[in-house]
């Protein structure tokens, strides 16, 4: 087993779908979630509140520096993730497939580096 | 080099044919593609110092295959000693049955594993170029200069192309296995473009210098040939095969004078008609199978052209209906332009204009060379030398831009 990374990266919170269309996604992310589980493949899962309420901290020097806003300025954040264990990439990839029809974006897959939880 | 009591043995080419065989099944042993590259150079390392003394093995591939299975299992034990994961790899490679894979180069599972090779390096997780240069080092067995020399990069971008790819494949862990058959269709095509890719590169050669690359046509053939006889109930693995046979054999004809001679001018007695046999024979068959698809209908196309024992005998409205045919399966504006170009030899050059006006295929320099001929037939004079200047400009092919001037030259005068 290999765990990846699908993650979801939306745009800023203004271009955000009205409130019915948002309801319809999120019921459609929870019957994928809950397929995910059963099938054993789910490892962890979430979505993020906007990119407005992040916080950087950098401890790389003498002082500890902490920042309101994300890493970069940039048109489109990370907007939510499902961490999900997988036999191979084609496996991670059809699971992406189903998480992009259900939450209506495109899904980046990354394998993790550590494979001891195989 | 040869081997001794065989003068006509050409040791690197037995390696180049061989490497896929031995790559792909070291592959499967050994789950790593590097571990399978190193062992497979050794193999061939070994049998360069004992084949010019000793002879060809009865079975090359064979003789491979055992000699770098064993150099890679000693290698791994060597290193398990500092890494228990690959102690279990070893063990479960050992406790594999001993030397099932010595047995005849066309045993099922010695296919099956370049078929596994083929679909892990098109994988379309990877990009274009990668799946090419994986293809051609690992299946082909060019060496990363040798592919870098024939893409015009230099050869530590091809080397880190590789190197990346390959460690995409180990990270992610794409699958070593032909997929299903519900996944089958969409990834045949993308194995099948990616050789047509490597073909058309050969024979359209985007770069100034050269007109056509024999070599990476060569490459693309036999790997064609490979996948044909790997899913001989894919026609369009035989489709793809016929184009590239029936397109080749005319490639003595296609240039003369660093000048790209177009298929009315060219001289067909100097057609490869030994490879027009075998395309046409293999069109045939697979279009028996009645499942036609965009690579058997272009063969089927180009079988028209070279069955034409002048130019004048072309049977045009059958290449019209095959476009027809092509158009419904894949219906892309190149489809139509060269559809539009078949229309003009059976309805006259003002029906083929009125169709290719509505193209939009600006950026396309056939679009514009097509034009320009279809003007000139017109006698739309100034229009045509318009369209060849288009066309010259973007064209980039050295021979290609050789005839679309002469062409401009001849109505300037």
């Amino acid at each position: 087993m290999v765990q990846y990374l699908l993650s979801v990266h939306s745009t800023d919170a203004d271009t955000t779908p009205a409130p019915e269309v948002m309801e319809k996604i999120y019921a459609r992310v929870d019957t994928f979630n809950e397929e995910v589980k059963a099938s054993g493949n789910w490892v962890f899962g979430g979505g993020l509140h906007p990119v407005t309420t992040a916080t950087v901290v950098d401890a790389t020097g003498a002082d500890v520096v902490t920042t309101d806003g994300p890493f970069v300025e940039a048109k489109e954040h990370l907007g939510g993730f499902w961490i999900v264990q997988a036999d191979d990439l084609d496996e991670a990839l059809d699971l992406a497939r189903r998480g992009s029809q259900a939450c209506g974006g495109p899904v980046e897959v990354r394998p993790f580096q550590d494979d001891s939880g195989a | 080099m040869s081997v001794a009591g065989h003068p006509d043995v050409d040791f690197d080419r037995v390696f180049r044919e061989e490497h896929g065989r031995v790559v792909a099944t070291l592959v499967r042993h050994f789950g790593d593609i590097d571990v399978a590259e190193e062992a497979a150079q050794e193999a061939f390392l070994i049998a360069l110092q004992r084949w010019p003394a000793s002879g060809l093995p009865p079975n090359p591939g064979g003789w491979l295959t055992t000699t770098a299975r064993n150099r890679a299992i000693d290698r791994i034990r060597r290193e398990s000693i500092r890494d228990a994961r690959h102690a279990q790899a070893v063990m479960l490679t050992l406790a594999g049955p001993e030397g099932t894979d010595d047995g005849s180069p066309d045993s099922s599972s010695l296919q099956d594993d370049r078929l596994r090779l083929i679909f892990t390096c098109c994988h379309p997780a990877l990009a274009t170029d990668a799946q090419v240069a994986l293809t051609l080092r690992l299946l082909g067995g060019l060496t990363a200069g040798e592919i870098a020399a024939a893409f015009l990069v230099p050869e530590a971008t091809m080397a880190k192309r590789l190197t990346r790819s390959k460690q995409k494949i180990k990270a992610n862990r794409i699958p070593y296995r032909v997929p299903t058959d519900a996944e089958l269709p969409n990834r045949l095509r993308g194995v099948l473009a990616t050789l047509y890719l490597v073909f058309n590169e050969g024979y359209l050669s985007s770069s100034a210098e050269t007109a056509i690359r024999a070599d990476l046509c060569a490459e693309a053939i036999r790997l064609a040939r490979i996948l044909a006889s790997l899913m001989p109930d894919e026609p369009e693995a035989q489709g793809l095969l016929a184009l590239m046979l029936l397109t080749d054999a005319r490639r003595a004809a296609r240039v003369a004078d660093g000048a790209l001679v177009p298929l009315p001018d060219q001289d067909r007695t100097r057609w490869d008609h030994e490879l027009i046999a075998e395309g046409q024979s293999v069109v045939r068959a697979c279009l028996r199978r009645n499942r036609p698809g965009p690579y058997q209908l272009l063969a089927a196309i180009n079988a028209v052209h070279t069955d034409a024992a002048a130019a004048a005998d072309t049977d045009w409205s059958q290449i019209v209906q095959l476009y027809d045919q092509l158009y419904a399966v894949a219906p892309t504006p190149v489809v139509a332009l060269n559809r539009a170009i078949a229309v003009a030899e059976v309805d006259g050059p003002a029906a083929a204009l009125a169709i290719v006006d509505q193209l939009d295929l600006a950026g396309y320099h056939p679009f514009h060379a097509a034009r320009a001929d279809l003007l000139r037939r017109e006698r739309r004079t100034t229009e045509a030398v318009e369209a060849y200047t288009r066309a010259i400009d973007l064209a980039t092919n050295s021979a290609e831009r050789a005839y679309l001037r002469s062409r401009r030259g001849e109505l300037q005068q």
